[in-house]
């Protein structure tokens, strides 16, 4: 690549390890705040038919 | 004041979840097929600058990351004034989910920037007016970011750090011409551009592509935040303790 | 009471606070003159690089200055309620917000601009510099009182907020910086500076005219 191969592919590379981070801690997040609210409602359901 | 219907439905957070849900996938995955097609044109099927050599090929991450830097903080301002005009909390909710996005694409096209510099011009940074505007851009989302998570109330957040957009958003031109101005009055012996001089349609046509693969990339992602966040602030809801029960489906 | 007199009456009321309390005028002062001979010390003392770095350093170390002072503008007010009777009373919070910049400048201003010229002399700038220097300083700083009034009102509840004011008020502060700075080199190398001068009075009076609104939102929302 005429001696620019070096730049041009830790570009590329940092650019896809950033869309790679973005889509995973997007999921995560999702995942995890879908995780604790299914938790509390179990627990909240369990706790009123105890009542 | 009057706003459409389909807008009223959109505005409310049961809605707006269902939707994002399933219109997230069909964003996604043809970004996915837009940027691996655009990365592969760029880095293989385009040919070689007469200027830069293979080194031009970086404007094809370098461009799209910087326009999307300040497409996403428009609308991140847009959803803030939306937000503190209508008080609609799903618009905080988008501006909020915007933000670490902005700021991420701001820091790629500050690397790609600085890493074509290299070769370019023989060092990593230079106070050129692109890439300093681009600085302050992060600061600009750092400090939207930093300001929305130090308030004790998430509304108080929302709010502040909403102003802080729209305040920012008026200054960010003025700040870009001033940045020019006095690089203007600096002229270095080598031309900086970061543009590829002539442009030709089969290096065009990869750029366009991966501008439009990384749009797409963003409206899913923006989604999938957006779904995240209106979950947490509406937890209270009865909607979310409906779907959230065990063995609903989608729950 | 008039919106006017209310206006007036802050004004008053800050000033007459800031004489009492003079030590609280006198440290940003001291820390504008302290800063700027911190750099001959850590870089060059000599003539021609000080003569290169002098505009750009003495406008940075007034606009950290006015930085530092910022941060208690809200907090007494806020604390003591008077914030919040002035928010709910009929008359403008807009020209209050006005009032209490206008106050800033005043007081954290309007010292740095008379020490200025003494402070250039250090740097060896020659007399178009100097002059330059406190003109783009008294045309600049109140529009840096401004603008520092709206980070300061969104912060004025959170703690440890030094850091963070920072952040948000530079950024919006660059360009009064830049044409300030780089205004005063160019006079300071013969040119006539008259576009930045008339561009650093168009942004005051802009800022004049519509952040006292921002800052009154701003306050608002940290009253509530």
């Amino acid at each position: 690549m005429g001696g620019y191969a070096p730049y041009v592919w830790s570009t590329f590379g940092i650019t896809l390890v950033v869309l790679v981070i973005n889509v995973i801690t997007a999921k995560r997040r999702l995942r995890s705040v879908r995780e604790q609210l299914k938790l509390r409602v179990a627990r909240d359901a369990r706790r009123r038919s105890k009542e | 004041m009057y706003l459409p219907n389909w807008m009223h439905k959109l505005a409310s957070p049961p809605h707006f979840f269902r939707i994002s849900g399933w219109l997230a996938p069909w964003l996604l995955w043809p970004a996915v097929a837009l940027i691996a097609l655009g990365f592969y044109a760029g880095l293989v099927l385009a040919p070689a600058d007469y200027q830069q050599g293979d080194g031009f090929r970086i404007i094809y991450v370098h461009v799209p990351s910087a326009y999307l830097s300040t497409l996403i903080y428009g609308l991140m301002a847009a959803a803030a004034a939306v937000g503190l005009i209508w008080r609609m909390k799903l618009a905080y909710a988008v501006a909020a989910a915007a933000a670490p996005i902005g700021a991420w694409f701001t820091f790629l096209a500050l690397v790609t920037g600085a890493i074509w510099g290299k070769p370019m011009w023989g060092t990593f940074w230079e106070w050129d007016p692109r890439l300093t505007s681009e600085l302050i851009l992060l600061f600009l989302y750092l400090g939207f970011m930093s300001l929305r998570t130090s308030f004790e109330e998430p509304t108080k957040g929302d709010r502040a750090a909403g102003l802080l957009a729209v305040v920012g958003v008026v200054n960010l031109p003025i700040i870009h011409y001033s940045v020019i101005w006095w690089s203007s009055i600096h002229q270095g012996p080598t031309i900086k551009k970061l543009d590829a001089p002539s442009i030709t349609w089969e290096m065009a046509w990869p750029l366009l592509t991966l501008i439009l693969g990384f749009t797409l990339f963003f409206a899913g992602l923006l989604l999938q935040r957006v779904q995240a966040e209106v979950l947490e602030r509406e937890r209270n809801a009865r909607w979310v303790t409906e779907i959230m029960r065990p063995g609903i489906e989608g729950g | 009471m008039s919106t006017l007199g209310l206006a007036a009456a802050v004004l008053r009321r800050d000033l007459a606070l800031a004489y009492r309390r003079w030590g609280d005028v006198a440290s940003p002062v001291m820390f504008f003159a302290i800063v700027s001979s911190l750099f001959p010390l850590a870089l060059s003392p000599q003539r021609d690089v000080l003569q290169l770095l002098g505009p750009g350093v003495l406008w940075i170390a007034a606009l950290l200055s006015m930085l530092l002072s910022l941060n208690a503008l809200f907090r007494q007010d806020l604390e003591d309620g008077s914030m919040e009777q002035l928010a709910i009373g009929p008359q403008s919070l807009p020209a209050v917000m006005l009032a209490k910049a206008a106050a800033h400048w005043l007081v954290a201003g309007l010292p740095l601009i008379l020490l200025a010229p003494l402070l250039a002399v250090t740097y060896h700038l020659p007399g178009s510099g100097v002059t330059a220097l406190c003109l783009t300083l008294l045309l600049g700083t109140p529009t840096l009182s401004l603008l520092g009034s709206v980070g300061a009102a969104l912060t004025a509840g959170v703690r440890q907020s030094g850091g963070l004011l920072a952040l948000l008020v530079l950024p919006l502060c660059l360009p009064v910086l830049i044409f300030g700075a780089r205004g005063t080199a160019l006079a300071a190398d013969g040119e006539v500076i008259s576009g930045p001068l008339y561009l650093l009075a168009a942004f005051a009076v802009l800022a004049a005219s519509l952040v006292p609104f921002a800052s009154a939102a701003a306050i608002r929302i940290s009253l509530d």
